[in-house]
This record gives structure tokens, sequence and C-alpha cells, in this order.
């Protein structure tokens, strides 16, 4: 599972001319992803970084569509137009109701052989990486996963994925030289969201997938959706209070629940404390975990280990708790207390109270 | 029912430092580990071999130290291992290790059925979770990711009924084998060694295959030659260019800390102010 190393020359200059089976390979193609009914707001940042890229390119910016009905595709294509698509290959079919790695990965292997994108982009969810997997090896082509920047190169007009290795610590930007198309899939919350408009219109293209559900050897017996009472929404939370280790034990982890309801905020955490179990998987940020954009990000007792940074990095405003003035965190944080933890929560906790209540009593 | 579960040996990321001034990788000293996903997944498997008496293979691709990967899974109770090493190998991005990997398994199947494999849900070095599908892709086995729970294997019927881990909840899932799971982290505990199974660890004599033995033939499908993706430029995050903007107070009380902090950052950021809106409810 290792990339390549890198070599002395720049890859790109390596060979310049692509192999003439792949020339007719144009266009960007972005894979919108939904669930429940809805889009994937990664499938808009991907159609917002995928219009820069086919702009740049010279060439049309295509969403595809997979869904049970007509009736639903159509709705996820007018969005797929208002966030930046020229035009959407819509496939519909019964067997499409849910994500199934065989009906999805033989749809959307048809759709790029017929239509032969230099780009097809999928979001980094479970969806997008079991499915991205199977297209890019069926095809034989380059897959670069999870990737957190997107660029053309101007060289030789590859697309350059830029994606983060050795848990963090590395960025390493990754070519796809001579085989069509370049697929990566692209981490959720990096890409900003672009602006939708609903003035903007596309051309619809139907495709007709070739599928008979008595072949689809998976099935789904159920679906049970996560219980929205306790799920983490740290990806969407305008504000994060995270603790570390630097709290010591798993007691003092309620001053950061304590700080979060004082906020209305969501709580985060490093690696460390979400193996030591305290507190679930799904609320672990960074490389192992979730990519967060708060407009606040409150970091309790985190040194700032760069593979806790790649996942809080794009806050807004970050303030930071730690008794190490060394602390990396500082390097980057925006306001920095120099203190335990363990006393500044609470301190925290009742001036955001007091501030609020005097917001309440003002209005 | 034979398992094969697929293992990387990888450097311990937490403890990878880059070098200040050249930004390159100091691999030395730091250890290297079985991938800690691939743990779980092999965990995964021996509870199968518990309640069923499956016979569990671990296969790895690496170079000649993956032997003590491979040693190590023994040590939990693997019944067989096999070593893929062959310096044509190397270089290879996740399409030219599926490939590999997949020759393998063909080979081990030759000599006894394969039911299941398993593998963790990505490693942590390479963070790609491509292999797996590439995998069941190449041998047309039916691929399930990101697997919390094996509810049913049949054998009987050839079904296996899983959770697989979706966006915004839990798909069940039932398939036919042979059939290919990557395994979600935490959803075990990895059981320790027992005293006779590290003595058979330390003793067994690991099968190694080279490209020939696992009937490669075709090199321009391993190793860098097999690649299609290539890494242009590796290089260090670029740093934020501001420090920390440390609050100091006389008296450094608490108290007085968060309200300086609190004067500046409203002055300073003044939508922070909207965004605030405490819960009603208070946690217990």
């Amino acid at each position: 599972m290792t990339q390549a190393p890198p070599s002395s020359k720049p890859a790109g200059r390596r060979k310049a001319e692509l192999d003439p089976r792949f020339t007719s390979y144009k266009g960007v193609f972005v894979f919108i992803e939904h669930n429940a009914g809805a889009i994937h707001p990664v499938s808009f940042e991907l159609l917002g970084e995928g219009r820069k890229l086919a702009d740049k390119l010279g060439v049309e910016l295509a969403g595809v569509v997979l869904a049970e009905s007509d009736g639903a595709a159509e709705a996820f294509c007018a969005e797929a137009f208002f966030h930046g698509a020229d035009l959407c290959y819509s496939a519909t079919h019964p067997a499409l109701a849910h994500y199934r790695n065989q009906p999805y990965t033989q749809t959307l292997t048809d759709i790029v052989n017929r239509h032969q994108p230099e780009i097809l982009l999928l979001g980094a969810t479970t969806m997008g990486r079991d499915l991205a997997g199977s297209v890019a090896t069926t095809l034989q082509t380059g897959l670069t996963a999870d990737c957190t920047g997107l660029a053309i190169d101007p060289d030789n007009r590859s697309l350059a994925a830029t994606r983060p290795t050795f848990g963090g610590t590395l960025l390493c930007t990754i070519l796809t030289l001579n085989y069509r198309p370049q697929m990566a899939t692209v981490r959720p919350r990096v890409m900003g969201l672009p602006e939708r408009d609903t003035s903007r219109h596309g051309r619809i293209i139907a495709e007709h997938p070739d599928l008979i559900e008595q072949d689809i050897v998976t099935k789904l017996l159920e679906f049970i959706p996560d219980e929205r009472r306790d799920e983490a929404n740290l990806a969407f939370a305008d504000i994060i209070v995270a603790g570390g280790r630097g709290l010591k034990r798993p007691d003092n982890f309620r001053l950061v629940w304590d700080l979060a309801d004082a906020l209305g905020a969501e709580v985060g955490a490093t690696r460390p404390v979400v193996q030591a179990g305290w507190v679930t998987a799904d609320r672990q940020i960074g490389q192992s975990g979730k990519t967060v954009r708060p407009k606040l990000y409150i970091a309790a007792g985190i040194s700032g280990a760069v593979q806790h940074r790649v996942g809080m990095e794009g806050a807004d405003v970050i303030v930071a708790i730690n008794p190490d003035p060394d602390a990396p965190i500082f390097d980057f944080a925006t306001y920095g207390i120099v203190a335990n933890a363990m006393q500044i929560l609470p301190a925290m906790t009742a001036a955001f109270r007091q501030h609020t209540a005097a917001m309440k009593k003002a209005v | 029912m034979h398992i094969l579960v697929c293992i990387k040996q990888v450097p311990d990321s937490a403890q990878i430092r880059v070098h200040p001034v050249t930004n390159t990788i100091m691999r030395q000293g730091v250890p290297a580990i079985v991938n800690p996903y691939d743990l779980v997944a092999l965990e995964e498997a021996l509870r199968l071999k518990d309640r069923t008496s499956a016979r569990v293979t671990v296969l790895t691709m690496g170079p000649p130290q993956a032997e003590s990967a491979l040693r190590k899974a023994l040590s939990f109770g693997a019944d067989e291992a096999i070593l893929l090493t062959d310096r044509a190998f190397a270089g290879a991005d996740t399409l030219a290790t599926s490939y590999a990997l997949a020759a393998a398994i063909r080979k081990i199947r030759d000599d006894m059925p394969v039911d299941l494999v398993f593998t963790g849900k990505q490693t942590i070095d390479g963070d790609t979770a491509q292999v797996g599908p590439g995998i069941a892709t190449r041998l047309g086995m039916q691929l399930l990711t990101y697997v919390s729970r094996i509810d049913r294997v049949d054998l009987e019927r050839g079904e296996i009924t899983v959770q697989r881990r979706a966006e915004g909840g839990v798909q069940v899932l039932r398939t036919r084998l042979p059939a290919v799971i990557t395994v979600l982290e935490g959803i075990n505990e990895m059981r320790f060694a027992t005293m006779p199974d590290m003595f058979r660890a330390a003793r067994y004599g690991l099968t190694v295959w080279d490209r020939e033995a696992a009937g490669i033939g075709d090199v321009t499908k391993i190793g860098l030659k097999g690649s299609p993706t290539v890494v242009s430029r590796v290089f260090a995050p670029t740093p934020r260019a501001q420090k920390a903007e440390i609050i100091q107070t006389q008296s450094e009380q608490p108290d007085d800390l968060v309200a300086t902090l609190l004067a500046k950052m409203f002055t300073k950021h003044p939508p922070l102010r909207a965004a605030i809106c405490p819960r009603a409810v208070q946690r217990t």
C-alpha cells in the first residue's frame, strides 16, 4: 500500500506524450453521492473544485448521478448544475436504490468507458472510497486517495493530487501520467463550498444501466440509521471544544463537555484520548479521524501533533490551552493560554455563560 | 473454512519525525509494527476460528524484515504464514500491490479454497484503503468494506451477513462467499498471545515466495513499473504564518486570563458572538 518513492527527476517531465488510446479522454467528472435523498456536501465541494480544474483545462464539468428513479436523479442533477456542472450523466435503475459495490462499480465503469473523462473525482467517504477502489482497479488506472489539494500541473496538463502521508507528517503530490482517467478521492470539508446559483442549467444525458437484480449477489437486508440524538456532527460544527491527553484523567474530560454545553459546541478529541476510550471514535479529529472547519476551535490539553493538526488547522480561530509554552500547538493557534486546562476550562465555562446571559439581557 | 488475513508491516507513524532542515522523514529508530487496523482484522478472523474451527492464513508483501509481522500474527493464533518478497515488488502503488497480492491469493487457493479474505480498513502509513477493493475486484470476490460486525457465516449456503458502516447509518448486507472484508477499527480487542503460540511462532518455518514462486510472469504489472501513479513531490506542510498570541495578565489567574481572551477575541472576531448559542439542558 505504499506509494512509489519520489524520483529525483520531476515526474512531470519523464513522459509528456500521452498514450494515443487516451488522447480522446476529455472533461472532469464528479461522482454525485447521495444518502437518504440528500446530496453529500462533499459532492458540492468537488463540483466547486472540479469547476476550477475544468476551466483551467478548457473542458466541461459533468456530474455523474446514479439513482433509483428518474425523478430522484433529476433533482440531484439540478443541484449539480446549481453548483457548477455543465452537464450530468444520469443512470437510473431500481438496483441503484442503495449503495452496493457491484452495481455501482459496473454502472460507473460503463459511464467512464463510454464518455471518457480525463479526471474522475469522488468524495473520500465510506461509499466513495469503496467505489473508487473497485472502479480504478477495473479500469486499471491510477487512484489517489483522500486528497486535500487538487491542481493542474502546468507542464503536462495532469491532475496534481496532494495528500497527507505518513500520518500527516508530510504532504505528497501524486500524478497519474499515462493512464486515464486520473482518479482521486477527496477528503470532506477540506475544499470550500461553491455558491449555489439557481439560475444555472445544464444538459442531462440519460444512461441505461444494464443491471439485473438477480445477478447482484449482495443484498441489503436493513439500513439502521444513526441515532441523531448523540451523533457527533463535527464536520459542520461552528464551534468545537476538543480535549487531549493533557487532561490527564478521563473524568477531567467532563470539563470539555461543560464548556461545549455553554457554547453550544461539539466535542472533539485527539487519537490517544479516543484510543483510551474517554470518548467515542466518531469524535476523533485529525489524520485518521475527521477534518473540521469551525469558526472557533478550543484545544484543551492538546500538544498539536501534526496528526491532529491536519484535521483542524482550517478553523478560523484556534484557542490553545497547554501548560507547556513550547507545545507545537502555539505555533499555529490564534490565541494561547499557557496554563493547565483543568483550571482554565471551568473559568471559560463560567465566563461564556456570563457573556450569553449579558447578551440576552441586552436584547 | 479457510480465512486469509492480509497484513502489512508499517513504521509506527506516531513516532515519525521530519528533519527540520531537509524535510525528509527520519526513519532511524522508528519501530516497525503490524498495521493496527490489520490486527483488528486478524482478531476478527481468529474469533471466527474459535467458533468454527476455521484455518487462518496470514499473508504479507514487503521486505524480508516483514517476517516479524507474520510471526506476531502467528503468536496470536494464525495457523500459516506466507511472505511475498521480491525486489521487483518495490515501489508498488495500490494497483500494483493488489496485482501481486491477488496473484499470491490465487496460488494459495489452489492448495485450499479461500472463503474469506480479511484486512484492515486502511494502513496507517499509506492511508489509502484501496488495496482491499483492489484484491476483491481482481479476484472477482464480493467486497464488503468498513465492516463493524459479522452477524452470521452460513457455510452450508455459502453466505455471510455483516454490518457495514455507511454514511448516516449501518447497512446490514448479505453476500455470497468468497468475499473480501475490510474491518473497521475499534470493534474488538486483540487477544494476548499464549506461551505455546509464541513458541510455535518463533520456530515456524515461514513460506517465502518471490515473484516467480507467486506465479507472476508479467513484470510490467508489479512494482514501480506496474504503478500508474507517481509521486512528483514530497514536502512538509507550510506552517501558518503567525504564532499564537499568548494571553498574559498580571495576576495569571484563570478568571483574568479568560476575561482578557474573551475581550480580545470578540473585538477581533465579531462573528464569534453570534456563533455562541448555549444548550439549555445540562449534561449529567
